[in-house]
């Protein structure tokens, strides 16, 4: 009896462990094009491998580098040893302020009159989901148009807080350059008060900018076709290794009256990556409608992640308005942007010293971490094959995986699959 | 600037403060020198500050000192040791979903963003695809800020379920375990794991497993909101003693948990999103899925906080100092209670306050109604939310005589 009674009660409790799981129809995510080529270069035991996927600085021994100014802001911090209550849904003021004036200029008329709203956000990706937030709710239903191509993760942001993604041209294969015809073409023909996004400088993933005379151009269209410009910038200083050259663009435009949406990342320029440092600012025609934004932001940000973090910003902040610590990341934002150039030209150059006979003019052109070198699926596919050279299979590689002591093996590498 | 240019956001209309931080606001442009602030729920010293805890300042220490240490990116789903460890301490060392390789973990920013992330994921993949009709249930009253989060991740149906019964100052218990019952089927329940934030009211272990009974017959989702654990009673293992029944009674569950307060993170942002599934292969394709909905909305979490929480808690000798800690805090908090209490007692102030040692973790629901909490603030300058509901935390062996004569004044003098 007793045995009927156990084997009845298993069968039942199996039965209920084996019913279907709420879950059974979910599918597994595609893998991210990106990491996937961190993987697989982790899995390589070829002891020349090259990592030139992933989008972060390496000094010349190939290892990540954390600035001396980080480090001297952080003992600065401990020292002081301030307490961890939560801070304002919008952020640490010392940074928004900063923030804001880093990208703007401290002299800046619409700092001066007070009406820019920044928010500290999560680095790059948090501001850009904050801004895409706000537009949906206040500015749609209007789609946002990219450069062709752009960041692979502006999509899947704009496309979750419900807005529709079109494009402009940009990239132009054939010159490894600025598409500069077809894009103002194609800007001409966006419908008024669709949202245009701009990389402010070191273009990702081409490394290809605008130049100024150029931007003056696009600026001029755009007011035309009345678009709202949204500015990425996530390289300012890491690109021409100036701050101010590299916030031309964004200044400009609001010179020209463009009451722009922006969007900055402290994760390259000061390494912060991890510490997740970004701002979200948007320029208002004036205080009053400021204010009123910033209680709109607030009001997404609340239900998101309530508050952001602390420290980050507090680094960030420390060295921004600590007069020689601001020196002290202006020199070393400085050595990465040239250490960067410095490998470009070694990879030309290595590259003429292989025989190689064709132009490559762009590597040099291009500005930022990331190089598109023109190669072809099939010739990146060699490329990690036989030399275990690892970068996404659009034809880019990160300049920050590129060091004195492997540069003159790509160059190799790059011609024997390009000859 | 061009005039011309038709500003966009001419139409914004400005959005309502929120309300706890505007009581801090008003708090802190209050003059009057005794004034009281019981509102925002942190923790402070009976001296009325913020306190770093001692373990915390321990490992800070210990973080910069490492050179080996850097800032590069987490992975998306955050440090792995913080994700295991956060996750053991919720369901226990010896949790057999965590053998059975079924329990996984997303590193949220705090607490919030935890139940942001199980809101986007359920609304996604839960009770069909973008199955935006399924009702979310949260308590009435809840923390202010779970409707929002479920809203804003899209669900259109949020409603509340009974809970407190604000006549006999406790858990309307038949009224929720009626909700239970004639609700839809699949409907997304929001429970607190322990310290209900606002009431401070938690169901009896009894009152739990009825709970569960009847949502594991009604097929309701568990989503359980831990942001107190440790700090409720004590012990870590007895707050969690609801979560870890439910996961002993093979729900698949989320549980948001939140090391804000247990930690005194607050401002680090140091949360987890712990998945129960029904097996291992459900686990990782449910993991895959998380990645994606991080990656449009911070894409990796912050190093800092959940740098410390993990050196702590994978340290013998550091997790006995922050349970030290945590004891710390939670029988300061209960020694005023018991004080506030028997202060009130001794003034025979009308009405029975038995609730204020009953009920649990950082808040109380006093049961003073909106003018009284008006006169408190108003007259007396102690600042409390307009539900009644005090942080405990404000209260001092400082302050605690003014405020029980605050309170005494606002029962007799306002009705």
């Amino acid at each position: 009896m007793s045995i009927v009674f156990h084997v009845i009660h298993i069968t039942i409790h199996l039965t209920w462990c084996f019913c279907s799981s709420w879950w059974g129809g979910v599918q597994m995510g595609p893998p991210d094009p990106i990491l996937g080529v961190s993987e697989a270069y982790k899995r390589d035991t070829n002891p020349k491998k090259m990592n030139l996927g992933v989008g972060a600085y390496r000094d010349d021994q190939g290892k990540p580098f954390v600035l001396s100014c980080v480090r001297k802001a952080e003992a600065v911090i401990t020292a002081k040893q301030m307490d961890k209550e939560y801070l304002a849904i919008g952020g640490l003021g010392e940074f928004t302020k900063s923030c804001a004036q880093l990208a703007l200029g401290n002299d800046n008329e619409v700092l001066k009159s007070g009406r820019n709203i920044t928010v500290q956000t999560i680095s790059g990706t948090g501001s850009l989901r904050i801004g895409a937030n706000f537009l949906s709710r206040f500015h749609g239903p209007r789609d946002v148009y990219l450069p062709k191509p752009s960041w692979g993760n502006h999509t899947p942001i704009f496309r979750d807080a419900g807005m529709q993604l079109k494009a402009y041209r940009y990239y132009d294969p054939s010159t490894c350059g600025f598409d500069f015809k077809g894009a103002l073409d194609d800007i001409s023909k966006i419908p008024e008060q669709s949202v245009i996004m701009l990389h402010a400088c070191a273009h990702n993933p081409t490394g290809v900018d605008p130049r100024p005379e150029q931007w003056k151009e696009i600026s001029d269209i755009v007011k035309k076709r009345n678009l709202l410009v949204f500015f990425d910038m996530a390289y300012q200083g890491f690109a021409s290794g100036d701050i101010d050259r590299d916030a031309w663009a964004v200044r400009y435009f609001i010179e020209q009256g463009h009451n722009i949406l922006l969007s900055q990342s402290f994760a390259k320029n000061m390494g912060l990556y991890g510490e997740r440092v970004g701002g979200f600012t948007v320029v208002c025609n004036d205080a009053e409608e400021a204010k009123r934004v910033e209680s709109q932001l607030k009001i997404l940000i609340r239900p998101i992640y309530s508050n952001p973090p602390m420290n980050g910003a507090r680094i960030a902040a420390t060295i921004l308005n600590t007069p020689d610590l601001r020196s002290l990341w202006l020199e070393e934002v400085h050595g990465m942007a040239n250490r960067i150039i410095k490998m470009r030209e070694e990879l030309v150059a290595g590259l003429k010293k292989e025989g190689s006979t064709h132009n490559w003019q762009h590597v040099t052109d291009q500005i930022g971490m990331f190089c598109f070198t023109g190669l072809k699926p099939e010739q990146v596919e060699r490329l990690t094959k036989e030399f275990s050279v690892y970068m996404t299979k659009d034809g880019r590689i990160s300049m920050a995986g590129v060091t004195s002591g492997n540069v003159g093996y790509l160059a190799n590498g790059i011609h024997a699959v390009t000859k | 600037h061009d005039p011309a240019t038709m500003s966009v956001f001419c139409e914004v209309p400005q959005a309502a403060p929120v309300a706890v931080f505007k009581l801090s606001q008003d708090f802190n442009n209050d003059q009057f020198p005794k004034k009281v602030n019981l509102g925002v729920g942190a923790y402070r010293t009976d001296e009325c500050q913020p306190w770093v805890l001692p373990v915390v300042k321990k490992v800070e220490k210990i973080i910069v000192h490492d050179d080996r240490l850097n800032h590069e990116y987490l992975p998306i789903l955050g440090l792995p040791e913080f994700r295991s460890s956060a996750s053991k301490i919720a369901l226990g060392d010896d949790s057999p979903a965590i053998q059975e390789n079924r329990v996984g973990a997303v590193q949220c920013l705090g607490g919030t963003g935890a139940l942001k992330m199980g809101a986007e994921f359920l609304r996604r993949f839960y009770n069909g695809n973008n199955n935006t009709k399924t009702p979310v249930y949260v308590s009435a009253p809840t923390w202010e800020n779970h409707n929002a989060v479920f809203a804003n991740a899209g669900f259109e149906d949020i409603r509340s379920y009974k809970y407190w019964d604000a006549e006999k100052r406790g858990l309307d218990f038949a009224g929720f375990l009626g909700d239970l019952e004639s609700c839809p089927e699949h409907s997304i329940f929001v429970l607190h794991a322990c310290a209900h934030n606002p009431t401070g009211t938690d169901p009896t272990h009894e009152q739990w497993k009825q709970i569960a009974e009847t949502m594991m017959k009604r097929n309701l989702f568990v989503f359980f909101d831990s942001a107190y654990q440790g700090f409720a009673s004590g012990s870590l293992d007895k707050d969690a003693w609801a979560v870890r029944y439910f996961v002993s009674m093979d729900f698949e569950m989320l549980c948001a948990q939140s090391f804000s307060k247990n930690f005194g993170l607050y401002n680090e942002r140091v949360g987890n999103l712990t998945v129960v599934a029904r097996d291992a292969d459900n686990l990782k394709r449910i993991l895959s899925q998380m990645e994606m909905i991080v990656r449009t909305t911070w894409s990796n979490p912050p190093s800092q906080g959940a740098r410390i929480v993990a050196i702590t808690l994978n340290s013998p000798e550091l997790f006995t100092d922050w349970k030290d800690n945590v004891k710390t805090m939670a029988d300061r908090v209960l020694l005023m209670r018991a004080q506030l209490k028997a202060k009130l007692q001794a003034l025979g102030t009308p009405g029975t306050w038995d609730h204020i040692t009953e009920q649990i973790g950082m808040f109380s629901f006093t049961g003073l109604n909106p003018k009284q909490v008006e006169y408190m603030v108003k007259e007396r300058h102690v600042y409390l939310m307009t539900s009644g509901r005090i942080n405990m935390c404000g209260l001092t062996t400082k302050n605690i005589d003014y405020v029980a004569e605050s309170i005494h004044e606002a029962v007799t003098k306002v009705q």
